[in-house]
């Protein structure tokens, strides 16, 4: 059994950016999504700080001061692209106008429950950014994440033991092992990587797992790197 | 005859008074008004509250204020941004008080003042520790949670271009908070790479009309 890595997890949530979607990214592994939509789609990226057609990085020596992304890097504008004031790009996101919001997170609920923001760590402040305008804002909520944490713990729990985000959000999780759409029936596990059980997952998995009926293999193709 | 052109940064800056809350507009390093804050910083006025998105980079403009001690709160987003030291000093010292906000709240904070309203509800934070204390409502089957419009006594902006009635021009994501900042100050001061003739600006893309603008400095662009 091997996990997916992070680019392999960015490649299995960016097939199913549609075409012609508004999507939003969050800082981290949804970014990496953007190089890998398919081709024959066309799929507009937003970014918080007022970009409407955000591209990709630039080639060494043509960063642009002026142009950078939610997490600070240089960043290019695409054909067709614009630019919005904060409060505009805001009420994109909180207003519903987004397709997709693509994020990343500490631990999601078997409700959806989302906890991205903090950890609470005493010795920094907290930030909170637009972490929590993303996730009640956007049409659908996804989010990328590691199954566990690195000493094996579930994130995905009965009840979110950080603070939260924002409640009820999430719509699907994709992980480096499995997708899991978040239902009002439960949790139901759509695509496992090879070599994967049910059991074996559920039992790195605090809520209840269901399989679903028409559940497929999760096999990036060979040529996303690994 | 309008003109909004003052001379020199220290003119720009004058009148602020101690205790007043700061517009700094920005988002990490792009679209701050460096020289303006760096002016403000030489000017001395101090208990500032001060409204970001983030918290000040190494050792200069809101950073250098926040070394002074001339801050007292500071309402932003994301305090952890780049080299917030300066910020992170503070804290730990606990000689700053931190009220962490949403980023599209705080930018529509500043618009509900600007627009003239008393407030509104959004569901963003709604049943989170960042709506601890504040008024919520249901609407709709949603829980909402009471914002209060947000206000500047100044705000220290940066253009790219401005004509003498102080009509502003942008680039890039350089815009940013810059527009919304300006409509929700009692002072607005801008600093831009350019003066530009009345009638230059294509009146289809000036995003910030003058009657947003007090004062407008010409800095220079970057070196």
């Amino acid at each position: 059994m091997k996990p997916l890595t992070r680019e392999q997890m960015a490649w299995r949530a960016a097939q199913d950016l549609p075409e012609g979607a508004f999507v939003n990214l969050g800082i981290g592994i949804p970014t990496l999504a953007a190089s890998y939509v398919p081709a024959d789609r066309e799929v507009i990226f937003h970014s918080e700080n007022g970009i409407l057609g955000l591209g990709a990085k630039p080639e060494p020596g043509m960063e642009d001061e002026n142009l950078i992304d939610a997490g600070k890097n240089y960043t290019t504008l695409i054909t067709g692209g614009v630019f919005v004031h904060h409060a505009d790009a805001f009420l994109m996101i909180r207003g519903g106008h987004l397709d997709v919001s693509l994020l990343g997170a500490f631990e999601v609920s078997e409700a959806g429950d989302l906890a991205n923001w903090t950890t609470e760590d005493p010795a920094f402040p907290p930030g909170v950014g637009g972490a929590m305008d993303l996730a009640v804002g956007a049409k659908e909520i996804r989010v990328i994440m590691d199954h566990t944490d690195k000493k094996g713990n579930p994130r995905i729990l009965r009840h979110c033991s950080l603070p939260l985000t924002a409640a009820g959000c999430v719509k699907r999780i994709y992980t480096n092992l499995a997708v899991i759409d978040v239902t009002p029936h439960g949790l139901f596990v759509v695509e496992m990587v090879d070599g994967m059980t049910l059991e074996k997952l559920q039992a790195i998995t605090e809520p209840e797992l269901q399989l679903a009926n028409s559940w497929q293999a999760l096999a990036p193709p060979a040529a996303i790197a690994a | 005859m309008i003109d909004k052109q003052v001379k020199t940064l220290a003119d720009a800056v004058a009148g602020v008074k101690d205790g007043a809350t700061v517009l700094v507009a920005g988002f990490g390093a792009v679209g701050v008004a460096d020289d303006l804050l760096e002016a403000l910083h030489e000017q001395g006025a101090r208990d500032l509250v001060i409204v970001a998105n983030n918290a000040g980079n190494g050792d200069h403009g809101l950073a250098r204020l926040l070394n002074s001690g001339r801050v007292r709160k500071v309402i932003c987003s994301y305090p952890r941004s780049g080299d917030y030291s300066a910020f992170l000093n503070a804290y730990r010292a606990k000689t700053l008080e931190l009220e962490l906000v949403p980023q599209g709240t705080i930018s529509e904070r500043m618009r509900c003042h600007a627009a003239g309203l008393g407030g509104f509800f959004s569901p963003v934070s709604a049943g989170t520790k960042l709506a601890d204390g504040k008024e919520t409502r249901e609407i709709d089957g949603r829980l909402h949670v009471f914002e209060k419009p947000l206000k500047g006594d100044i705000a220290l902006l940066r253009a790219d271009k401005a004509d003498r009635w102080g009509n502003l021009t942008y680039i890039k994501s350089a815009r940013n908070f810059n527009p919304v900042m300006a409509m929700a100050a009692d002072l607005s001061v801008v600093q831009v790479n350019e003066m530009v003739e009345l009638g230059s600006l294509d009146p289809e893309a000036v995003v910030t009309p003058s009657i947003f603008v007090d004062r407008v400095v010409v800095v220079g662009a970057n070196p």
